[in-house]
């Protein structure tokens, strides 16, 4: 197959009926057919029978198009939507515990407090910080703290949601009570 | 009322409409073999190894058009019926396979018996299933049989663990099907299908391409008349060998690595090309870059992912092939209605006057013996006295391909060969469910020396369930096809071939209660082929044929289509065929 397009990534989101299997279903996909997965998360939805995976894919249109088929192919799943070129909104959680000797803790929470992360867990030697945000910004946080000696990361993947649209209320979903939780974590990162 | 999972499961079979498993039992699922003793109306063949119940049901599946169906136990028994799996995937064949499972509780503990069943067919099945509540065994399997027949057809696995098959259920069985992640679309778009017709019309070089999904979709008939219509050349994959008449003016026979010259010719010089139920194999496509490039590539597929997976295609429609070619013959047939555009017509006129040239140089051909019988005359001859009326099976190698070069077939459903998997030992099998699907027809196995010794064990179920396949080996004393690249393309290093005359297929076949019949000379074949279908038992007719025979054209692996080997190669054309060798 001629390749027209360079290698990007891309962000799928895939809407599965919630059962046992599913998530080696689709991890097998890829691995059968040589593709790979730089995350995947996944959880329920307002629908407790049907979970949604967003899995974030290298790979050029060919390799794209390819998988999303066979996504579909997979009879547990139900819809596919490839979020890169839509609008929407991408968020990553990542826990860092960075050394913290006194000649730099203020250094650190400086840096946590621009980019909105939160100390988590203290000890006379480390801060646990929790950020959120797209990857560019986690990026660069991690950049920042590298300096002072980051000695574990642990992040979730990315998770990813199209916005509403400009004037009316999007087709489908009938109007349910948020849940508010879920909906201020997004609402609270937008920027 | 309440009766045992076992018993579920064979009354489901039974409403599901199945009359016949192939199997073999073990300790998971003893529970459905003690249901079977008194169950009416379900018969079942004992196989001598699980694949070959899977096999079998494939032949029986591919010649009825209805869903095959195995049960095998669990562990060795599941790892064994793999390779059947991944066959009937790979051939988009239609089967349900049952296997057992370790009790629910035990599941997990590296209990006797017990492999990771479902994890394991995962990746060779369209879908598989892990039974863990009883009242889910009909919804299961109703949804099994409806997700193997329907879209694009394949093997479906449900695994059944035992305690399940013991304990009492009500049986559950929904009126309905209804599945929200899975909706094969069948009706082509119709503007797609104008546009196909648009192009056909215009078409100066229009070659139509079919494969497997028109047997699959019973299509045969939409399909001549779309050809007579427009009075399209067409040629067929393995796959879909018997979808058009060979004897048909229009039918350029086989293409591919081992096509005929003038399928081949005609595709790469093609304006238009419609493929019809076929995904673009690269035994078909050679190198893609070079493969038709000056055609505007019509795709029909109910598979999504069959479309521009190989070759990028500029009209993609998704449906069934017996659909959408119904509307396409409309849609051509209106296109039509005008008369051709001007210079349509005289192009029309010179790509059947190419066509037919090509044809009367290069068809395919053989050197005749006196002395050695060659392959290529044994299939003339079957398909000279069963008239063409006969199931084929085959294994896989050379023979595989003389039989889909000589064998001029007539009708869909009639074939079965491994195509995408390449299965060895395919064969007997695969001969033994099509015979028990066409009780009283002629069914052939053309198999080969090395692939009918894979599940020769099999005669014995031939002998005992009165099923009385006739194989033909075409014995040419080893891996002809190995040799025959080694011969091409390995410089005649030849290693690991040979398969000197043992066992004495003859000898065999009576020891397992078969006739067995033997050929060595050309004039001996025809007595010995009548012979043969006049005998009602299973017969091996062992015919030995020359072992130099080598199967061309041959479009190495990778090559393009306008690289065939015509004949034996001269070093100049070994060297190239080795250049363009991309791995065996
Ligand atoms: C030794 C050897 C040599 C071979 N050499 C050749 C060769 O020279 N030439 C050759 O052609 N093959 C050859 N093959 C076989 C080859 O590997 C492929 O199996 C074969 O080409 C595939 O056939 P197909 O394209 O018809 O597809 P199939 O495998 O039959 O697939 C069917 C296609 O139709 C679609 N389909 C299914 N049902 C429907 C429906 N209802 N409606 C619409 N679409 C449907 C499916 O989605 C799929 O895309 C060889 C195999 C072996 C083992
Ligand atoms: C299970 C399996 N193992 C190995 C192969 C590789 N292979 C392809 S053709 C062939 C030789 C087949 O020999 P035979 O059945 O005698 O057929 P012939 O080519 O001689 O007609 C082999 C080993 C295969 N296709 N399947
Ligand atoms: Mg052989």
């Amino acid at each position: 197959m001629q390749n027209g397009n360079e290698p990007r990534k891309h962000t799928i989101a895939v809407l599965v009926e919630n059962k046992f299997g599913v998530l080696s279903r689709v991890a097998g996909l890829f691995s059968a057919r040589g593709y790979n997965i730089e995350s995947l998360s996944v959880g329920e939805t307002l629908d407790p029978s049907v979970s949604r995976m967003t899995l974030v894919v290298r790979g050029d249109e060919f390799v794209i198009e390819q998988a999303t088929k066979q996504l579909h192919k997979l009879i547990d799943v139900i819809k596919v939507t490839d979020l890169t070129d839509e609008s929407h909104v991408e968020r990553e959680m990542v826990l860092i515990r960075v050394n913290a000797e006194p000649s730099n803790r203020a250094e650190i929470l400086r840096t946590a407090d621009i980019f909105r992360a939160r100390v988590v867990d203290v000890t006379p030697v480390s801060f646990v910080l929790e950020a959120t945000g797209d990857e560019g910004k986690l990026e660069a946080l991690i950049e920042l703290l590298r300096p002072m000696g980051i000695q574990e990361i642990v992040r979730t993947g990315k998770v990813a949601i199209a916005r509403g649209p400009k004037t009316r209320v999007r087709r489908g979903e009938p109007p349910r009570k948020p849940r508010t939780v879920d909906d201020l974590k997004v609402v609270g990162f937008a920027d | 009322m309440k009766m045992p999972g076992a018993r579920i499961v064979l009354e489901c079979l039974k409403r599901q409409g199945v009359d016949l498993i192939f199997g073999l039992p073990g300790g998971a699922v003893l529970p459905i073999y003690d249901a079977l003793y008194d169950f009416e109306g379900l018969r079942h063949i004992l196989v001598r190894q699980e694949a070959a119940a899977g096999h079998a049901a494939e032949g029986y599946a591919r010649t009825s058009g209805r869903v095959g169906v195995c049960l095998v136990t669990s562990g060795p028994a599941a790892t064994n019926l793999v390779t059947a799996l991944q066959d009937a995937l790979m051939d988009s064949i239609p089967i349900v396979a049952f296997t057992g499972q370790v009790p629910t509780h035990l599941i997990g503990n590296d209990a006797f018996q017990e492999a990771d069943n479902v994890g394991i067919t995962r990746s060779c099945t369209k879908h598989n299933f892990l039974v863990k509540d009883g009242n889910d065994l009909g919804p299961i399997i109703r949804e099994a049989f409806h997700i193997a027949s329907t879209g694009r057809p394949g093997p479906v696995h449900v695994d059944l663990p035992k305690d399940i098959l013991v304990k009492e259920w009500d049986l559950v069985w929904p009126d309905k099907i209804q599945m929200r992640s899975y909706n094969p679309n069948y009706d082509g778009h119709p503007g797609q299908i104008k546009r196909a017709a648009k192009l056909l019309a215009s078409a100066r070089k229009p070659v139509l391409y079919v494969g497997g999904g028109v047997i699959s979709s019973d299509a045969s008939a939409e399909l001549r008349e779309l050809a007579e219509l427009g009075q399209f050349p067409l040629t067929q994959t393995l796959m879909g060998l018997g979808a058009f008449p060979m004897a048909h003016p229009l039918s350029l026979d086989m293409l591919g690595m081992h096509g005929s010259y003038y399928a081949n010719m005609a595709v790469h010089h093609s304006d238009v090309l419609v493929a019809v139920g076929a995904r673009f194999d690269d035994r078909v496509t050679g190198k893609v870059d070079a493969f038709a490039p000056n055609a505007e590539i019509v795709h029909i597929d109910i598979d999504p992912s069959s479309i521009s997976k190989n070759i990028k295609v500029g009209v993609p429609i998704v449906g069934d092939c017996r659909r959408v070619l119904g509307k396409l013959v409309e849609a051509v047939r209106e296109e039509l209605r005008g008369g051709p555009a001007p210079g349509v017509h005289e192009g029309r006129q010179q790509w059947a006057a190419q066509i037919a040239e090509w044809k009367r140089d290069f068809p395919f051909r053989y050197e005749w013996s006196d002395d050695v019988v060659k392959p290529q005359y044994v299939m003339q001859e079957i398909s000279n006295v069963t008239g063409g009326e006969a199931f084929i099976v085959t294994g896989v190698g050379q023979h595989q391909m003389w039989a889909a070069q000589y064998y001029r077939f007539k009708h869909p459903r009639m074939w079965c060969t491994s195509g995408g998997l390449g299965t060895m030992g395919y064969g007997l099998p695969t001969a033994m469910g099509v015979q028990a699907a066409n009780p009283g027809k002629l069914v052939v196995n053309i198999d080969g020396d090395g692939s009918f010794a894979m599940n020769s064990q099999e005669l014995a179920t031939c002998f005992t369930e009165g099923l009385p396949v006739k194989t033909v080996i075409i014995n040419n004393s080893g891996h002809g096809m190995v040799r025959q690249w080694q011969r091409i393309i390995y410089k005649e290093r030849f290693c690991a071939i040979d398969l000197p005359g043992i066992p004495d297929w003859v000898r065999l076949a009576e020891a397992y209660g078969c006739v067995g019949l033997r050929v060595s000379k050309p004039s001996e074949l025809v007595p010995a082929l009548e012979k043969m279908i006049s005998t009602p038992a299973p017969v091996v007719l062992d015919v030995c044929v020359d072992k130099d025979e080598c199967v061309f054209p041959m479009v190495p692996a990778g090559g393009a289509s306008t690289d065939m080997i015509l004949a034996p190669p001269s070093r100049v054309v070994r060297d190239r065929a080795a250049r363009s060798q991309t791995g065996f």
